[in-house]
């Protein structure tokens, strides 16, 4: 496995290269099997400005350097992402597309993202954004990237938008007898003024919510969120977790601690409003799984024996209308499901990798 | 791939005409030196060209069908919205074809419980807020052209407002886009989730000026409506104490969900429009916008006030009631037009610096001003660091304009040199196009080249925008809009 340490060394792999499949520290293993470079010879913060909400790192920096530096200066990544214990490097986490549960309350790494410097399958060095916390110069070669899983280019060096620490945190957990009343619950939070961090749902009748934000407040409104998801029932039991506890909840679930060691972990983006039919279909299907709901219901997080084929995921994918992504697991694909708008891709792809040096070709 | 796109129109024009006849009823084609006079120019009013006809579709076929007939023909062709743009990105392009969008404003789907908008690219930015208040959520960017500008021009564009600091710009708050490509091709970027697996493409449409082909329904993100506002306005006696609160707030730990500038001049301006009742003295006001649940805001109050005291202001006043705050808004958002009190022309720059560097970047500007002997005014987007200078002149004096435009240029370089953008929101259009390869590298800028030539490699879609290609035709005047005269739109 190569591993360059200036991006020149980079240009040199990828032009005498014949396919090139990068990869950060391997935390996602369905989607950096194939790997033949890795960017953690890359790294190191290069520019943090506290002042300006932004820092710029090499793409193979582990989140957790970043986080450490962010929380000195009473800052975090808004997007909440997830591996940091793991692992995770900000390039693979920028490349696979991935945020935590924190996301509800700002947006996904999609939307923090401010700049790029990449190498494309030519071996081109390509810079899009800006380094400020607004641009509307060029097209959002950022935003584009986040997500490609590899196939636009490596990944170099990245831009981000930061946000301040809340003061405090509370966890908040309520138990509803099923998942009709739990999703719904969720809904009604979400629809809320009570400006939830997070917003997860653990079947079949576990809710969780975090509150962020000043101490002053926080016991008025853990009060409000009660009386919300309690709804005129009070036989549903809420109860509340804070400082350690707090923390310990939240890094259980962005860390993916409650997936065993013989499942593999899916990605599935869908509508709130599908939750309870995406358990009903579930519940039809002849696989186990453990499922948490993330994001106010946007994302399902999919935890399945290993011994799932990707056939029974693409029926899943179907039913339900939406793709889905494998980050662990071996999968011939980890993206299954159908891809919109690949038309488009497909024409930016001929000018990021014109002799598809990125493709890896699929494994059985 | 070369295209030879005039000569073929040339000889073509007559049966492309004929052609589209079978797509539209005849009142929905334009053609008359009458009919598309308002269609010649945009916001910045500068530019001017003539279209060979307006279009005026009703729905996403008729669309589809005229962008698989201008392709056929080798027809360049543009989108419009309102025609609000600010940097000449909605000029036609001469003899081409304009596809007005106005009439698709059609709201197809809302779902408050998924929180999400469905609608067609002519719907008006306010109208959407509008739709789904009743439920109280709304829908976050809001350019001061809100409730004129369409939801087509925002995502061709990455409008902005004042509230970007927090929740972000156009492209945090779409979700996906129907897209017809500029072959005819029918794309669906992204989806209606929160979270998405691939590419954004959604993302990268976003802020592409037209480039990438029409979009025929984009999919919205709505948020909860804040349950609660506190807005305050603080008085001081120089600009750069100003700058420097508002670098106080962000270390703080605040995070306010505006945080606006107006200079002494831009304030006289806005006491010319509407007696807004400023301090007589003040060097420089700051707006700062606190939002969220009643209760967290209750409690960050005390703090900002803090803050504020520290930072030297001498007045500090904040929002009574509803009504008060909106006053303070209409003064912000009506300053740009009330400049056209102070002089009859002038150009609106949009570039952004980092945060740090507004007070050396607001003294520069004000050197320039004395050197150029011409009066700059401030209105700014102050959490961002995104700058809207008001640079002012008189176009019927000989070789005012020009200089101006000298101005504005040496204040676009000002904002690449200390590491930030030629613009923050209103687009790079025709207007700064000259300035886009000094921001990036002439790679990476014939890199852009490719991407749109990828998409659209007859170069038909908003031809000669954004990218610095083509020489921009020859500025005329600037200065207000029409319906910024009428009162109808601030700039922001
Ligand atoms: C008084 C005033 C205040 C303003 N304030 C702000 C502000 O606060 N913040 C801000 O960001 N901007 C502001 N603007 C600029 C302008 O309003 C925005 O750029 C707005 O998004 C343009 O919308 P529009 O409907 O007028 O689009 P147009 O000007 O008609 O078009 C703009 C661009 O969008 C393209 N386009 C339009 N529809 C489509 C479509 N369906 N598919 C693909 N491309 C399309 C056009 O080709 C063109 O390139 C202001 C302008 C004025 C005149």
């Amino acid at each position: 496995m190569h591993k360059p340490v200036s991006i020149d060394e980079l240009q040199d792999i990828i032009r005498s290269a014949e396919k090139v499949r990068a990869c950060g520290a391997g935390t996602k293993p369905a989607l950096s099997r194939d790997a033949t470079l890795t960017t953690t010879g890359l790294t190191g913060i290069l520019e943090y400005e506290p002042s300006e909400y932004t820092f710029t790192a090499l793409a193979g920096t582990p989140l957790s350097e970043i986080r450490d530096a962010l929380a000195k200066n009473g800052q975090l990544f808004p997007f909440d992402p997830p591996f940091v214990e793991a692992g995770a490097t900000i390039g693979g986490t920028t490349a696979s597309g991935l945020s935590g549960p924190g996301r509800f309350r700002y947006g996904g790494i999609r939307d923090f993202i401010l700049g790029v410097k990449m190498v494309t399958g030519e071996g081109r060095v390509v810079f899009g954004g800006g380094k400020v916390v607004k641009n509307a110069a060029g097209f959002d070669i950022p935003k584009l990237v986040t997500g490609s899983l590899g196939r636009m280019g490596v990944l170099v060096e990245l831009t981000f938008k930061v946000f301040p620490i809340p003061e405090t945190w509370t966890t908040i957990r309520a138990d509803f007898s099923d998942i009709g009343q739990a999703s719904a619950a969720m809904i009604r939070l979400a629809m809320s003024q009570q400006e939830l961090q997070c917003l997860d749902l653990e079947p079949p009748g576990r809710v969780w919510l975090r509150i962020g934000g000043l101490s002053g407040a926080v016991a008025v409104r853990t009060e409000r969120v009660r009386t919300l998801l309690q709804n005129g029932d009070s036989s549903v039991n809420v109860e509340t977790f804070s400082d350690e506890d707090d923390v310990k909840l939240w890094s259980y679930a962005r860390e993916f601690r409650w997936v065993s060691d013989n499942q593999s972990l899916m990605k599935m983006p869908i509508s709130p409003t599908q939750v309870t039919l995406v358990e009903k279909l579930i519940g039809q299907s002849d696989f186990e799984s453990t499922r948490r709901y993330s994001v106010g219901g946007n994302v399902l997080w999919l935890a399945v024996p290993r011994t799932v084929t990707g056939e029974a995921i693409d029926q899943l994918c179907q039913q339900l209308g939406r793709p889905a992504l494998a980050l662990t697991g071996s999968w011939s694909d980890p993206q299954r499901g159908a891809r919109h708008g690949h038309v488009f891709a497909g024409r930016l792809l001929s000018v990021f990798d014109p002799g598809s040096r990125f493709l890896m070709s699929p494994t059985a | 791939m070369s295209a030879k796109p005039e000569s073929a129109v040339a000889r073509n024009v007559a049966a492309f005409f004929t052609e589209l006849r079978r797509i539209y009823s005849a009142d929905q084609i334009l053609t008359n030196n009458a009919q598309l006079a308002p269609y010649e120019s945009d916001g910045l009013t500068s530019f001017r060209a003539r279209p060979c006809g307006v279009v005026l579709p009703e729905t996403q076929q008729e669309v589809i069908d005229t962008v698989k007939l201008c392709h056929r023909f080798e027809m360049p062709f543009i989108a419009r919205g309102s025609g609000t743009s600010l940097s000449g990105g909605s000029v036609p392009i001469e003899d081409g074809l304009v596809i007005a969008m106005n009439r698709l404003n059609r709201i197809l789907r809302y779902d408050a419980q998924q929180r999400v908008a469905v609608v067609e690219p002519g719907v008006i930015n306010l109208k959407v807020s509008q739709h789904v208040a009743a439920d109280s959520l709304y829908y976050a960017p809001d350019p001061s052209s809100g409730p004129v500008c369409t939801i087509g021009g925002n995502v061709a564009f990455n409008s902005g407002g004042a509230h970007c600091l927090k929740y972000g710009m156009t492209s945090n708050h779409v979700l996906g886009i129907k897209v017809v490509l500029p072959d005819g091709e029918i794309v669906e970027l992204g989806g209606d989730s929160l979270e998405s697996v691939g590419p954004d493409l959604t993302g990268m449409f976003i802020g592409s000026e037209g480039l990438f082909g029409v979009a025929l329904e984009v999919t919205l993100r709505l948020l909860p409506k804040p349950e609660k506002y506190y807005t305050l306005q603080a008085a001081y006696d120089s600009l750069e104490k100003a700058g420097n609160a508002v670098a106080m707030v962000i270390a703080s730990r605040l995070l306010p969900g505006a945080m606006e500038i107006m200079d002494r001049l831009s304030m006289d301006a806005a006491e010319a429009a509407s007696a807004a009742g400023y301090p007589k003295d003040a060097k420089a006001i700051l707006i700062v916008e606190l939002e969220g649940t009643t209760d967290e805001v209750e409690a960050e109050k005390p703090l900002l006030h803090r803050v504020i005291e520290e930072s030297g202001a001498y007045i500090v006043e904040a929002a009574r009631d509803e009504e008060h705050r909106l006053k303070i808004w209409k003064g912000r958002k009506s300053a740009f037009s009330a400049v056209g009190r102070l002089s009859p022309d002038f150009i609106v720059q949009d570039g952004v610096v980092p945060r740090t560097k507004l007070a050396e970047a607001l003294a520069e500007i004000d050197r320039l001003s004395e050197k150029y002997k011409i009066r700059v005014a401030n209105v700014f987007h102050a959490g961002d660091g995104n700058l809207h200078p008001l640079v002012m002149f008189d176009g019927r004096e000989e070789g005012a304009l020009h200089k101006a435009e000298e101005l504005s240029g040496e204040i676009i370089r000002l904002c690449i040199r200390l590491g930030g953008s030629i613009t923050g929101e209103h687009g790079v259009g025709l207007e700064k196009k000259m300035y886009l390869g000094e921001m990036y590298g002439e790679d990476d800028i014939e890199f852009m080249h490719q991407l749109a030539r990828s998409i659209d490699p007859l170069e038909l879609s908003n031809r000669g925008k954004k990218l610095p290609s083509a020489v921009p035709p020859a500025l005329l005047t600037r200065g207000a809009h029409p319906l910024e005269t009428a009162g109808v739109i601030f700039r922001d």
